[in-house]
C-alpha cells in the first residue's frame, strides 16, 4: 500500500528519538520462570501465597469499609451499640416481661444480648459480603486482584463493630455481677466459628448474587427465617423436643449456645451440639470457597 | 531478546446472550432448564457465541512500548482484560515476565467519602503499591495533583479535574515492570492532558515495558515506537507505528476511489439544510485521483445540494495528517467571496489549496456552518464530513535532489542567498 509507506518516512524521526531509552533505564534481567501465567484454569485449587501477597489490600478493604460507615453519621459507632441494645431491651420488655420466658436461669436482658451480640455481627457480616462483590462492579471490571478479597474484607469491617459490641456486654456483666469462669477462655473459638460461618455464607451469596440478583432481594428473608431459627431470643428448651435435632443442622444453634455458655457458665457446654456446628460451618466454607472460585473467573464478564 | 510478554494462541468466547443479557434471574435460569431438553433436539441450538479473540500470538520485548489500536468492538478492551487478569481466556496463553499493573480507568477504586489522602492510599493499594511505597512517594503525587490544600477534604467536594489529576497522580507513580495503560489520557483538561502525555513518555522512557491502548493516534505514534493492529479479535498486523497507524487509518476510511459522498459518512443523520454529495481530487488533466506530486496545487471539486433555502452559510474544508493533526482549514470565505445564500439545487464548489504538504498520506474533512460562524463544533454543522477524501502526496522524481524533511508538516519555498562579507 503506498500510503502506508511514506507516511512511515514521514514520522519516523520523531518516533525514534521517543523510543530511545533514557540514563534511568531499568535494568532487565528477566526471570526464567514467568511471574505471571494467564490461562483458562482447569484446577481451581485456593492460591493461599497469593492471598497472603495481597494482605495489605484486605487490610485497606476493610479499613475503607469501616471509615466510610459511620461517615455523616451523627451518632458514628455509638450505632454498633445502640443497635443490639435497643433490641435487647424490646426483646427484654416483650419476652421477659410480658411473656415472661424463661431464660435458663440467666436474666433475659443478658441472655438475649448475648445472643444478639452474635446474631446482629453474623447478619450484617452476610448481608454485606452477600452484596459486596455486586457493588464491587467498578472495581471487579478494572483491576486484578484476588476477588475473595471483597467478601472477606466485607466480613472484617463488621468484625470490627463486633468487637466494639462487647463493651456493654462488659458492662452488663460487672453491673449484674455474673461469675466469670473458665469457660470464658473458649469464647475465641466460637468467635472464629461464627466468622468462618459468615464468610462462608456470605461468600456463597456474594458469588450467587453475580449471575441471579435474586439474592439481594432474598437475603433479607432468608436472614429473617434462620433469626427465629436461631436460639437469639428464645431458649432452645422453648422449641419442641421433636424439631431440636433440625436446629443442631443450624450451626448459629450451637454458636449462640456455646456463646452464653462460655460468658455465663449457666449451665455445660453441649459438645455434641458444637461439634455439630463446626463441621457444618467447616464444610460449607469449603464448599462456598469451591462455588466462589468456580464463578470468579466469569465476574467481570457476568457483572 | 527474550520476550517480557509472551502470547500464544489467545482467544476469548463470549455467549452472544450472557454478555447482551447482564444479568439472569433465577426465574430465568430455571426455565431455560425447563426448554433445555427441547431446545437439545432443535438442529440448531440457538446459544450463538463469538470470538472477542481469536488466535492471538505476539512477544513484546523489555523495554519495549508498544500501542494497541483498533476500532472499536476489534477485541483491544478484551485483550487488555485478559492481559490485566480481569477476564480469563477461553483459549491461548500469556506469560508475562515481570509485575503487572493495569490502568484501565482512572480512579479505580476512589471513593467519593474519603478525603484525598484516605483515597491515595486506597487507590494505591488497589493499584498494586504497598503501603511503604505509597508513604514513600506520598508528597510527590500530591505535588503532581497540584492539590495540596484539599487533601484533607473528601473527593466528593472535589471539582472533576482535581479528581483526575489526583487519580492520575497516583496511578502515575506505579512503578511495575510492565504496564498496560487503556485511553487514560482522555480525560482532563488540555493542558492537563499533555502533562499526562508528558509523564506517560517519561515511563516510556525508563525502560518500563508499556502496552497503550488509545484511540488518540497521535498520541500512540508519539509513544509508542511499535504498534499492534487488531481487528475482528486478530492481529492484523504488528510492526513500526508509524506503518502499521497508516495501514489502519487507510483501512478505516472508506475507500475513496469515487469520490462519492456516502449516507454513512455524514455526522449527523439526517441532514436538512445542505448535503455534501461528492469530492474529487483533481490532477493536472481535471480527472479525480488520490495522488498529488509534492508541490503542486491541490485542486478539489465538491458537489453538494441545498435541501432548503440557504442563508449565510459557510464552507470549509480541513486537511489532516494521517495522525488527525490538522494541517489546515480554509473557508470559502477566505477568498473574498460572500457568505452563500443560495436556493434548493445542485452546486458545485472548486477549491484550490496552495500548501507545500511533505509526502504523506493525508485526509479531507468537509463542513458547512450556518449563520456566518466560525467553525466550532460538528453539533452545529449543517453538514460534517470527518473521512471525506484520503490521498497522498507522493515525492517528485529523484531529478531535482532534493531531500524533503520528514517529520515536518509542510516544506514551503524558501529563497536563500549566501555572499561573502568580507569584500563588498
Amino acid at each position: 500500500m503506498t500510503i502506508a509507506n511514506n507516511a512511515g518516512a514521514l514520522i519516523e524521526a520523531e518516533t525514534l528519538t521517543n523510543i530511545t531509552p533514557s540514563k534511568e533505564s531499568v535494568v532487565h534481567s528477566l526471570p526464567d520462570k514467568p511471574v505471571i501465567v494467564i490461562e483458562r484454569r482447569s484446577w481451581l485449587g485456593l492460591d493461599l501465597r497469593e492471598l497472603w501477597a495481597y494482605r495489605e489490600l484486605l487490610y485497606f478493604f476493610i479499613w475503607r469499609d469501616v471509615k466510610v460507615r459511620y461517615k455523616q453519621t451523627l451518632l458514628g459507632v455509638l450505632w454498633v451499640v445502640l443497635q443490639p441494645l435497643l433490641m435487647m431491651l424490646i426483646f427484654a420488655f416483650l419476652f421477659g416481661r410480658i411473656a415472661g420466658i424463661q431464660s435458663d436461669g440467666i436474666g433475659y436482658s443478658l441472655f438475649a444480648y448475648a445472643g444478639l451480640l452474635a446474631w446482629t455481627f453474623f447478619s450484617s457480616a452476610v448481608t454485606a459480603a452477600g452484596n459486596s462483590v455486586v457493588n464491587s462492579a467498578s472495581l471487579i471490571t478494572k483491576v486484578y486482584f484476588p476477588r475473595m478479597l471483597i467478601p472477606v474484607a466485607a466480613v472484617g469491617a463488621n468484625m470490627v463493630d463486633f468487637a466494639i459490641a462487647f463493651i456493654p456486654l462488659a458492662g452488663m456483666m460487672i453491673l449484674w455481677k455474673v461469675r466469670i469462669t473458665g469457660n470464658l477462655l473458649l469464647l475465641p473459638i466460637f468467635i472464629i466459628m461464627v466468622v468462618m460461618l459468615a464468610v462462608g455464607v456470605g461468600m456463597f451469596m456474594a458469588a450467587l448474587n453475580v449471575k441471579y440478583r435474586d439474592v439481594r432481594l432474598a437475603l433479607p428473608f432468608i436472614i429473617q427465617v434462620w433469626f427465629f431459627s436461631s436460639p437469639i431470643i428464645l431458649p432452645l428448651t422453648i422449641f419442641p423436643e421433636k424439631l431440636r435435632w433440625l436446629l443442631a443442622l443450624n450451626p448459629m444453634a450451637g454458636i449462640i449456645e456455646a456463646f452464653r455458655v462460655s460468658l455465663y457458665s449457666h449451665k455445660s457446654f453441649d459438645w455434641q451440639a458444637i461439634g455439630v456446628a463446626a463441621a457444618v460451618t467447616i464444610t460449607f466454607l469449603i464448599f462456598a470457597i469451591y462455588r466462589f472460585k468456580r464463578v470468579e473467573r466469569e465476574f467481570a464478564d457476568l457483572i | 531478546m527474550k520476550p517480557i510478554i509472551k502470547v500464544e494462541g489467545l482467544g476469548k468466547q463470549y455467549r452472544v446472550g450472557s454478555r447482551l443479557q447482564q444479568f439472569a434471574t433465577l426465574r430465568d435460569s430455571i426455565s431455560a432448564a425447563v426448554r433445555k431438553p427441547l431446545a437439545a433436539l432443535r438442529p440448531n441450538g440457538h446459544s450463538e457465541t463469538f470470538w472477542a479473540l481469536r488466535d492471538v500470538d505476539f512477544e513484546v520485548a523489555p523495554g519495549e512500548v508498544i500501542g494497541v489500536i483498533g476500532r472499536n468492538g476489534a477485541g483491544k478492551s478484551t485483550l487488555l482484560k485478559i492481559l490485566s487478569r480481569i477476564t480469563e481466556p477461553t483459549t491461548g496463553r500469556v506469560e508475562l515476565y515481570g509485575r503487572v499493573a493495569s490502568l484501565l480507568e482512572v480512579g479505580t477504586g476512589f471513593h467519593p467519602e474519603l478525603t484525598g489522602r484516605e483515597n491515595v492510599f486506597l487507590n494505591g493499594a488497589v493499584l498494586g503499591m504497598r503501603k511503604a511505597e505509597i508513604d514513600r512517594k506520598f508528597e510527590e503525587i500530591v505535588a503532581f495533583a497540584e492539590i495540596e490544600r484539599f487533601i484533607d477534604t473528601p473527593v466528593k467536594h472535589y471539582s472533576s479535574g482535581m479528581y483526575v489529576r489526583l487519580a492520575f497522580a497516583v496511578a502515575a507513580h506505579l512503578e511495575p515492570e510492565i504496564l498496560i495503560i487503556d485511553e487514560v489520557l482522555a480525560v482532563g483538561d488540555a493542558q492537563f492532558q499533555k502533562r499526562c502525555l508528558g509523564k506517560m513518555n517519561e515511563v516510556a522512557r525508563s525502560g518500563r515495558t508499556v502496552l497503550f491502548v488509545s484511540h488518540n493516534m497521535r498520541a500512540v505514534a508519539q509513544l509508542c515506537g511499535h504498534c499492534i493492529w487488531i481487528d475482528g479479535g486478530q492481529v492484523m498486523s504488528r510492526g513500526l507505528s508509524n506503518e502499521v497507524v497508516v495501514d489502519y487509518l487507510a483501512s478505516s476510511q472508506p475507500q475513496k476511489m469515487d469520490g462519492l459522498i456516502t449516507k454513512d459518512m455524514h455526522y449527523h443523520d439526517k441532514l436538512e439544510e445542505l448535503s455534501f454529495t461528492r469530492i474529487d481530487l483533481l490532477d493536472k488533466y481535471s480527472n479525480p485521483t488520490i495522488v498529488s506530486y509534492f508541490g503542486d496545487s491541490f485542486r478539489f471539486r465538491v458537489e453538494f445540494e441545498v435541501l432548503a433555502p440557504l442563508k449565510q452559510a459557510r464552507l470549509g474544508l480541513v486537511i489532516n495528517k494521517f495522525d488527525e493533526t490538522v494541517v489546515c482549514a480554509v473557508q470559502h470565505t477566505d477568498t473574498a467571496l460572500n457568505l452563500l445564500n443560495l436556493q434548493p439545487g445542485n452546486y458545485v464548489a472548486h477549491i484550490q489549496v496552495d500548501v507545500p504538504l511533505v509526502p504523506g498520506p493525508y485526509y479531507v474533512a468537509l463542513f458547512a456552518k450556518p449563520d456566518g460562524g466560525y467553525w466550532t463544533s460538528a453539533e452545529r454543522s449543517l453538514d460534517y464530513i470527518a473521512y471525506a477524501l484520503a490521498f497522498n502526496v507522493e515525492e517528485v522524481s529523484a531529478e531535482g535532489g532534493a531531500v524533503l524533511p520528514t517529520n515536518a508538516l509542510i516544506h514551503p519555498v524558501s529563497n536563500w542567498t549566501v555572499e561573502g562579507l568580507d569584500y563588498i
